[in-house]
This record gives structure tokens, sequence and C-alpha cells, in this order.
């Protein structure tokens, strides 16, 4: 029985004014006169109407909502209704919480197929034609994850509403499970790979994403074994062997390096710096766990991870982030025995929002991509709401523009954990699945959202890319599960391993935990699921999020499932671990897989990769000097890669868990600064300083350098805001694209290259990383011609570091008038590649080159003085150069500044590249006068050279070496052009 | 003497539980964590405490709008034990979420809406004490952060009247040091007579947007590290704690004096 409550306010909603707003600016041929939000439950479930009045009561607050049941809710006059509603199969979070609320107040579960379905109806009046009323259901919904249903007034009074319809799974039972035949011609064998099973009902499954010489391989070790595989056993290999699981770019040979890139040069700078450290070494857990791990004082560690999530956002911007984020958050959890998120970081690589081009992924042009705006604000929004309804503070983070994210927009997520050392007199970051110990699932019951995940980030993005492989978090559930396992299970040793269902979902989990243990039996059957109908090979790789697996021991298992029952979480037994050397998967007492452990995890095909040396013709371009250096100044400001993000800032809670120290947004200016501090132990004056480095447009001139700036940058943000240069590590985070292309390839070895060198001389080891190295748009442009977008080598290095007193950290603002102004390191001709020059049309050569030894120095004193409480500010000189870190201390701290270049080190001379050059290792701070002695005493040589004053009057006064002044900006002209570019978002 | 002792509300998306315990344990409270649940399983347990706190979080990720959910399942389940609770010497605060909670379950007044940007936010705020209570003594203004998406106080003219002839407005956003500081408008909801928190059973039950949590050390301030050197320039130190821990000392001292 289908029953429909409507729900609307009867005061002035807020939700409703805003949106009006929005569509207005979407550029309508009418005018929007008002808007009104009806919030939709469809209940199908046998409820008599006392239980339905009753329902329906739970679901308003009476002081400002109102309610009707199966009649319409809706405004006296309208013209049009617009009826937004997820899909089939997608994640209905609303709906889920509505039946839960229903069940417990009715005091009744639903039964199997009940569910309740949530929608929101739009009644927006106006003389609008129906065209603008599609305009309008555009801009609601995503058509690959929601669809709208449009009425206008006179369709809507004749069909008394807008329906009841619900969007129920309904799958068809079919044979479970196939057998697929692998003796066919290469064509075929290599259509398998490329386009998936081909089901018995004559399409294909979805890309494997396996190549002809993986599907060799199989077919090769099938025919040893005498038999087809099934497509549970092909299905599993794809996900175990896809690029997002092996890293086969950074794992496979490549020219002289016979052990590739990851080992060559990521491990072995690792362990050549924690070599080096001998007994000062911090690293506890690298690279072998979900996250990285170092220590955080005598009892606690502190892990670090960061994931991109690049091509579900592409699709379904909010979608792909909010997974982004809360997945990352899953690889905290899954570190060792379960770290507790305590900080969230965000990067998020767009094309400029004002950029109105149109792409589809079809010939046809019906399959349209979203534009640049709305990915970005799905994005942001995704974000949002997966931190902060986690309860876990996102204060560090950044945002970048360049139009070759138009395609695929890159977006970083990574979570830093916190754990003690041991938990219940077990070393916390060992995990071990023993034999005889239960495989359980844990968390949210399996869909069929997810399938094809992990194969489908591993190629081009185009029109064949599975839309299932988008999936939405249900953020309730990961909180609910995250607090039973890391507060609660723990550390009453109630489980032996944990892990993610990430990519690959169980069948990638249960097979890397099999490892620990050597084998591992499962029965699918058992598997809990979110509707039925569900195939094996689907319910195995299924990527549904907000699930973890465990190992628990047969005698903790009632213990265990008691407590989650209590927190209101699902966890069900589905196997066992064993050490049978296999991984066999059953389903309905079947024999569905039957793999060795060694080919599923080991078989796939060793490839020699080459490189070529791209060939690059440049010529250091020199355009004449500035003409009005303050105008230039005032524009640089207002560049998105330079502007305020502060709408970004202020929607992430950054303060939740009341360990804030350093926050986004910094001084009276609130200006964003590069490196925040947190607390993630109350009890303890510990924080931890994250920063990022992340320079993709070097990449265009050579990438070696583009990584050393990376890394220095990183290393750079984190001592200006206090951390020990001696006590810092990196995680990497490669984003390539079409890295099959010798030439890029060539790009990616000289950014390896580059990460060892300069990890191993500041002595900051890496301790995690991923990458994703297919980031391109295969597809259409507007007129239908072919198109393929392909982002820039982007390579993100993040930075952790531990502060032993909080109170040590340092802020970006200048304190007070009268203040010294110093730069630490020197600056060169260096504009390649630099933000001012992209304002000037230019590309140049000339990218920063990285003095590691110099620089390490610099960073080394600075410490020691910021440690003994001499600097009143600093900030680290990074994009748009000098300026634009004069420009941010002095905005946030809403106090001008009078400085000369006439002690300014280096090769540059000319007044815009001293103002303008990127010049690493550089640092700008500020003393008070009383301590300049004994701060110059630190630094004793030339490496600093002071520049001037911070003043009372709001200006910033630049001169040159004669004392003419350069440039002269009002602080407050500097601030509204800082915030001109963002200031509607 | 015995250290009062305060529960603290948990699970479905509550999140602030272990920092409001410890902004009570440094007051110089007994504070404990409780799932929800397991007060359902034995409500008895709730009267050994002194104090009953629902702090901030996200419950039931806000849907069908915040506090609802959690509201319900308390009135489904602890309606009598709490209504029990409060008729004794006993205190209460909803903080955030915690307060949105208390407003849908009937124990404080008005409704808490959308922001008038319709957008979460987390940001700085004044605030003015209006009403009298055991959780206010001693304090003037204060200083503390939101972070929210529905935090915007409504109510009928009528109530909003009773409200303030009752002393029952516990705060009002108001223009002070940190709007001053930041260049940021005293009102960041929309919240009518710019409300930020209210007062039930005669001042024992405060119910309150901002987060004083957020604001119980100096180091958590926006602007600390400016005020760390003005004071050490003086030759002073600056101080361990924040304006917000004030808030929980009060609570403390209440059943402590």
């Amino acid at each position: 029985m289908l029953s429909r409550i409507d729900i609307t306010y009867s005061i002035p909603d807020a939700r409703a004014v805003t949106k009006k707003k929005y569509f207005e600016g979407l550029g309508l041929r009418g005018t929007v006169r008002d808007v009104v939000l009806v919030d939709s439950y469809v209940i199908d479930a046998s409820l008599n109407s006392k239980e339905l009045r009753r329902a329906s009561e739970f679901l308003v607050n009476p002081l400002i909502e109102k309610y009707s049941i199966n009649t319409p809710q809706a405004p006296k006059k309208f013209n049009w209704a617009i009826e937004i509603e997820p899909l089939p199969g997608v994640t209905d979070n609303i709906g889920t919480t509505v039946r839960e609320v229903i069940e417990d107040g009715v005091g009744r579960r639903f039964k199997t197929g009940e569910n309740v379905y949530a929608s929101q109806a739009f009644f927006v009046s106006g003389r609008l034609s129906r065209e603008d009323a599609e305009s309008i259901a555009d801009s609601l919904h995503n058509p690959l994850i929601q669809r709208a249903h449009i009425k206008n007034y006179r369709e809507f009074r004749r069909d008394g509403g807008m329906g009841v319809a619900v969007p129920k799974v309904k799958l068809l039972r079919e044979r479970p499970v196939i057998e697929v035949n692998l003796e066919v011609g290469e064509g075929e064998l290599e259509e398998i790979g490329k386009s998936g099973v081909l089901d018995p009902k004559g399409f294909r499954r979805g890309p494997l994403g396996l190549d002809a010489r993986s599907m060799e391989a199989i077919r090769a070790h099938f025919r040893t074994l005498g038999r087809d595989p099934t497509d549970v056993e092909l299905e599993s290999i794809a996900q175990t062997w896809s690029e997002h699981c092996k890293h086969t770019i950074f794992a496979n040979p490549i020219d002289e390096v016979p052990h590739g890139l990851y080992r060559t040069y990521i491990k072995a700078a690792t362990e050549e710096v924690r070599r080096r450290k001998g007994k000062k070494d911090f690293c506890v857990s690298v690279f072998t766990d979900n996250s990285g791990a170092i220590a955080f004082d005598r009892d606690y560690l502190v892990t670090h991870k960061v994931e991109t999530h690049n091509s579900p956002s592409a699709l379904d911007p909010f979608g792909g982030a909010i997974t982004g984020i809360v997945g990352v958050n899953r690889d905290a959890i899954g570190f060792g025995l379960g770290a507790k998120p305590v900080i969230n970081i965000y990067g998020f690589c767009f094309a400029d929002p004002r950029d109105t081009s149109v792409l589809y992924r079809d010939a046809a042009r019906t399959q349209r991509m979203l534009s640049a705006r709305r990915i970005m604000e799905g994005v942001v929004k995704g974000v949002n709401t997966g931190g902060n309804c986690s309860g876990i503070p996102t204060p560090q983070g950044f945002v970048l523009f360049d139009k070759r994210y138009r395609g695929k927009p890159l977006v970083f997520a990574g979570t830093v954990g916190l754990i003690p050392r041991k938990s219940k007199n077990r070393l916390s970051h060992v995990k071990r699945a023993r034999p005889g110990d239960y495989v359980v699932m844990v968390g949210n019951r399996v869909g069929i959202d997810g399938i094809h995940g992990a194969t489908f980030s591993s190629g081009a993005l185009d029109s064949r890319s599975p839309i299932a492989a988008v999936q939405i978090d249900d953020t309730v559930t990961q909180k609910k599960m995250s607090d039973a396992l890391v507060k609660e299970s723990r550390d009453k040793a109630l489980y032996t391993s944990i892990t993610d269902n990430g990519a690959g979902g169980l069948s990638c989990s249960v097979a890397e935990m099999a490892k620990e243990s050597g084998g591992c039996l499962v029965d699918l059957h058992k598997a809990p699921l979110k509707y039925p109908g569900l195939l094996p090979w689907q319910i195995w790789i299924s990527e549904t999020q907000d699930r973890m697996t465990l190992a628990v021991p047969k005698k903790k298992w009632r213990q265990f499932s008691d407590l989650m029952k209590r927190r209101g979480v699902e966890a069900t037994v589905i196997g066992i671990f064993t050490n049978s050397g296999r991984c066999v998967v059953k389903y309905e007492r079947k024999t569905v897989m039957n793999l060795n452990l060694d080919f599923l995890h080991d078989g796939w095909p060793k490839r020699h990769l080459r490189t070529t040396q791209p060939f690059v013709s440049r010529k250091e371009m020199t355009p004449p000097p500035s003409r009005n250096l303050s105008r230039d100044f005032l524009k640089m400001l207002a560049r998105p890669n330079l502007a305020s993000y502060a709408f970004i800032s202020e929607q992430f809670d950054h303060e939740v868990q009341a360990g804030s120290v350093l926050k986004p947004l910094v001084g009276r200016g609130r200006v964003n600064g590069d490196a925040t501090a947190t607390r993630p132990l109350l009890h303890s004056n510990r924080a931890v300083v994250l920063s990022h480095g992340v320079c993709p447009t070097y990449s265009d001139v050579n990438t070696y350098h583009m990584a050393a700036s990376a890394v220095d940058s990183a290393v750079r943000g984190a001592v200006a805001a206090g951390a020990d240069p001696d006590n810092l590590a990196l995680l990497d985070n490669f984003c390539w694209s079409s890295s099959y292309d010798p030439e890029r390839l060539a790009e990616l070895k000289s950014a390896c290259e580059a990460c060892y060198d300069y990890a191993t001389a500041y002595g900051t080891p890496f301790i995690s990383g991923k990458d994703s190295m297919f980031n391109d748009f295969k597809g259409f442009d507007e007129e239908g011609r072919p198109i393929k977008v392909s982002v820039p080598p982007t390579l993100l290095i993040s930075a952790i570091g531990v502060v032993q007193d909080a109170r040590r950290c340092i802020s970006i603002d200048f304190k007070m008038p009268g203040d010294l102004i110093y730069l630490l390191g020197d600056t060169h001709n260096e504009l390649g590649a630099s933000e001012y020059y992209a304002m000037r049309g230019e590309l140049g050569d000339s990218v920063p080159r990285v003095d590691s030894a110099r620089n390490i120095t610099i960073y080394r004193k600075l410490f020691r003085a910021i440690r003994k409480g001499l600097v009143a500010s600093s900030v680290s000189v990074g994009r748009g150069g000098l300026a634009i870190a004069l420009a941010k201390s002095s905005m946030a701290a809403k106090l001008g500044a009078d400085v000369s270049f006439r002690l300014l080190g280096g090769s540059a001379t000319r007044d815009d590249v001293l103002l303008f050059s990127e010049s690493q290792g550089r640092i700008l701070v500020s003393v008070s006068p009383e301590k300049r002695k004994e701060f110059e005493k630190v630094f004793k040589e030339k490496s600093i050279a002071l520049l001037g004053r911070v003043t009372w009057e709001r200006v910033l006064k630049i001169r040159r070496k004669s004392g003419k002044a350069v440039a002269r900006l009002g602080v407050d002209s500097m601030l509204q052009a800082y915030r001109s570019m963002f200031r509607k978002y | 003497m015995k250290k009062p002792s305060a529960i603290i509300l948990s699970g479905y998306g509550l999140n602030c539980e272990e920092e409001t315990k410890f902004a009570f344990e440094i007051a110089g409270a007994v504070a404990d964590v409780v799932h929800i649940n397991d007060l359902i399983a034995e409500p008895r347990c709730l009267r050994r405490y002194n104090v009953l706190a629902v702090p901030g979080g996200f419950s039931y990720g806000d849907d069908t709008g915040s506090g609802k959910a959690y509201a319900n399942k308390m009135k489904n389940h602890l309606w009598h034990e709490l209504q029990e609770f409060f008729e004794g010497d006993k205190l209460g605060i909803g903080i955030c979420n915690g307060f949105q909670v208390l407003t849908n379950f009937g124990l404080l007044p008005g409704a808490l809406t959308f922001n008038d940007s319709a957008r979460y936010i987390d940001r700085w705020v004044d605030l003015k004490v209006r009403g009298e209570s055991p959780w206010l003594r001693g304090i003037e203004r204060m200083s503390a952060p939101i972070a929210h998406g529905e935090g915007k106080f409504v109510g009928a003219e009528e109530m909003l009247d009773k409200l303030e002839r009752e002393n029952a407005v516990a705060f009002a956003y108001t223009k002070g040091e940190m709007c001053k500081y930041q260049s940021l408008a005293a009102n960041p909801n929309g919240s009518l007579r710019n409300i930020a928190g209210v007062l039930g059973r005669r001042g024992r039950i405060l119910g309150m947007m901002p987060h004083p949590e957020r604001a119980m050390f100096t180091i958590q301030l926006p602007h600390w590290t400016y005020l760390k050197e003005k004071i050490e320039r003086k030759g002073g130190k600056l101080p361990q704690y924040g304006p917000g821990l004030q808030i929980f000392r009060n609570a403390v001292q209440y059943f402590t004096s």
C-alpha cells in the first residue's frame, strides 16, 4: 500500500528564498515570482490511518511545519510543479531516516520489501514557459542519479497531485552464476576485457578494465585448471588487478628501473630517510596499511591518508565528493585495529566556474556533462555534507583552477586518524586475521550501487563509463559504525583485523585480509542486501559505501554482535578465514569462485614500460615590464588561484572535536592560510600541523621541478606554521593523464626522481600515497567534434607534522605596527609557468629550481627562532610570489607595511620579477623590534633580508632600492580585490 | 566533597560528546558519555546524574529537520524519565544539535530552522547574556563559534514576548569583540530578536546554538596568536582557558556552593 505524506513550512522557508535567487540566475526567459518547497515521503508499507497520522506528527515540528496525508500539499496558486526524486537504487538517506522514525514510532519493523521514498517538490510561480520550467528542473537534478517530473498547474490539478510512484528496485531473478568461455577469438577476448562479460540477456555487463595481456594470462591460468572461469571469478580478478588497486604503472619495471617507480623512488626515499634518522625515526607504519602512521607522543600515533575521487565527481559531483571524503575516513577506521578520524583535508582542481564550454560523452550529444560551475558547487556541497555530518573537522584544503580540469575535476580528500599505540595489550598498528576467525561485514547493506567503480576509475571517462559506478554515502550509518568500532569494540579486543570496503567492495577487502590468515571461505548468500535479486558477482564487487570487513574470533562473536545491535549497526557473518591458500566463494551451496590467492594477487602480467623524452620547444619569454604594478597586483589578487575561498572554508566545520589551533581563515581579514594546526587529543598540548604543495602549472615546463616545488611548498608551509622540519612526513598523490603515453611516463619518472631527491634531502619520509593515472575525458564538444581533455600532470604533496606545544604555532597575520618584516631565502628570475605569467598570457621557461641544502638550513633556523618565541607572524611565499605573501599578512592583520627591495637576495632585478617570482624556499616573517638582535643572531648569514616594517597606516608600500615607490595599495582595496572573485558563491 | 555528575548523550550521529565531556571534567564534574540505546535499556541510571547534556552533532544527518528524529526517539522511550528528571533539582543543556533536539522534544520553547543563507556556516559570534539561569551566573558577554545549517530561532510574536518577559532568553547575538575583529554581522542566521539561546524550566535548562566547548581554551579563539603577542610583550602570559568554560563551571558551582 502506498501513502504519501507532504510537508511544507508554515513560516518563510529560507531554502525557497535562496532557490528563487538561484533560478533567477539561470537566464530564464520569464520571471520567477515565488517558490514553495514541499518535502514528500511515499510510504510503501501497510500502515493504518492512525499509524499514518502518528507518523506524520513525528515528521513535523508543528511550530513551523504542516502536513497532509494523501492529499497534495501545494500552494493555492502556482505555474509549475517540479518534483525531484532519486532514481531506483540510488542512496536515499532521508527515506531511510523516515523509515527508522516510523518504525520506532509505531513500534514495529517494516517487512521485507516495505520502504519509504523521499522526494522534494518545487512549486514555482511566475510567467514561465515550459522551457523555463525545464531549465529550472535541470538546475535541480542530475539525471544520472535523479529524475524530475514537471507538471503545470492544470496538469497538477487534473491528476490530483504529482502521483505516487516509488523508485523501487526490481531485479529480475536470473541464472545466478555463468561460466565465461575464454576459448574465443582474440577480438572477443579483448572485448570481454574492455566492455565486460556478455550477459545471457545479450548485453555487456560493463568494463573489466583488463587489457589483452591480462585476459591472456587469465585464460592460461584457467587452461591449467581445465575449466572456464565463472563470472564471479573474472569480475573478482578484474577488481584486484585494476590500476586502481594494483597501481601497475608504479609497480611495473620502467626503462632501466627494474623494480618500478614506487619501489625505486618513493619507498626507497622513505627507507633512506628512516635509516639516516636512526633512533629519531618517527615512522611507525608506512605504505602497508590503509593509512600511514607516525608517532604522536609516547602513547599515541597519528595516521594520514589522502585519496582522490575524480571520475565519479565528474558525473555526480555531490555523490563523488561525499564518497571521497567519507570513504577516506574509512582509511583511518581501517588502519591497524582502527584509528579515530580526527581531521579531514580536501583539495579541488576545477575549471574556472565561469567556463561555459559544453561537453558531451557521446557523439549524438545526448549525454551532456555538467557545467564547470555545477561540478564545483556539487563537489563543495559533497565535502560539506560528508565532513560536517561525520563530526570530523575539515580545516585544511585548497582550490586550483585550470581549463584542463574541465573534463575531469580532481577531488582530493584525506583523513588524519588518532590511535593509541596499544589497544588491550596489542600493538594497535598490527593486525592479523587468523584461520577460524569469522569474516564479518559491518555497516550498510549491499546494493547495486558502485558496480565497477575500481575498473571505471582505471580508465578514461567516456560514454561507456558505467553509471552504476557512482555511489552516495549514508553518513549516519557510517558514523554509527565508526563510533561502535573505534570508540568501543577496538579496545575490548573484539576483532583481530579490519579493513575498509572501498574499491572492489568485498572482493578486494576479503581477499586482502585473506592474505593475513592464508585463505577464506565466503558464503555470499549470507550478505544482507538492500533489495532482493542481486547476483553473486554483483554482491561480491559492489562498492556500496559505509561498510567495513572485520575478522572476529568465534568466541568474541556474541559479544561483538550484541554491541553492534545496541548501537543500531548491522553486522553479519559472511564466511570464515582459513589457511587453505585459496579464496573460495559459495552461493546457495555451490562454489562460485575457487582461486589460488597467489594467482589472484600476483598473477597479473608484468609489463616493461618505456618512456620517451617529450620534445618541448621552449623559449624564455620576457614580456615587457609592467606599466602599472599596483593594478597588476590587484588583478592578481582577484585571480581564482589566489582569491579568497572563504565561502568554502566557512561551510566546512573546522572546529568540531574542539582541537582547532590554526584555523583556515586567519586574522581580521579572514585570509586563507596555507597550513592549519589541530590538537587531536584535548589533554595534550601537542598539535598536528598540516600543509600541502601542488604546482601543476610547472608541469608544462618540467615535471622534475614541479615535483620539487610541490615537496618544498608542503614542507615550507608546515615550517612557516611552526612545525619542526625534522619531524615532518609526506604523502604523495599523483594525478596523471594518458599514462601509457611514453612521454607522459617520462614526465612521471622525472617527477618521481624529484620526490626521491627532495624527500631524502629534507629528511621527510613518504608514509602513504595514491595514484590516479587516467584523468582523461574522451567525448565531444558543442558541435559534436571529438575532443580529449586531459589534466596537466598534477602531484599533491601533503605534509603532516607534530608540534610539541600548540602555543608555538605561528599564524600568517602581521601582529603589531612597528614590527620588522624579513624575507628568508632568495628571489630569482623564476617567473616560468607562474601565476603572473599566466595573467599576462605567457608560459616562459624559468620555473623555480629548488635548492634543498640552502632551504633546509633556513627552515631549521626558522624553527629554532619560533621555538625561542622570536617570530610574530610567518607566511610561506608561494603562488603569486612575494607580492601575494605581503598582501596576505597585511590583509589578515588589516595593517599596512612599508617595505623595500633594497636588501633582497638573489638574482632577480626587475620590479615585476621581484614582486611575482615564485622562487621556492622563501618565507616572509615579522619580528618584534625588541627581538631583532636575537632573531638576526639565529640566522647570522645573508639568507635573510630586512624588508621594512609593519605600519598602522593601512597601506602596503613597496619601494625600489632607490626608495621610489613601486606599488602602493590600500589594505581595503586589496581585500576587495581578494574577495571579489567568489563573492557571490 | 562529591563532584557533581553529568550524563552526556551520544549515538545516531551526535558527535560533540567527547569534547563536551572534557569541558565538564575540567570544570570539575564527573562526566559519562552514554549511548541513548543504553539509557533506554536502563533508564533508571539517569537518576544518578545532576546534569543532562545533549551535545552537538548531526543526529540522523539532520534528515527531516535537525534534531527531530533524535527527539522522537527520546519521546518514544524516555518521555517519563526525562520529565521526572527535570522535576528534580537538576540542570540540562542542549548545545547546537542538542538544542534542536530539546526544542523538538518540548523541553525548550521555540524552533530552529534553516539559516537565512540556507547554508551551513562555521564562524565566531558574540553573545550578550539576557536571561537568568544558574548556567549564566557571572557572565555578561562571551564569544564562541557557531557551526550549523539550521540555527535560526523562530517562534510566534507572543511567545517571543513571553520569553523576554520571563527572562527566558539566554543569549542574544550582539556585535562584540569577534564581530568587530573580523567585520562580521552580529546575527549569523537571521534568528528572530537575535536569539542565540533560550532557557526552560526556570533557567535550569539551557539551549544554545553556539558551542561553549569550542571556546574552552584560549588557543581555540580565532585571534589567540594576536592576543599572545599582545600579552607577552607586556610581560604577561596567555591564559589557558577561554570564555566558554564558565558555562560548565557554573553547572558545577550550582551543585557545590
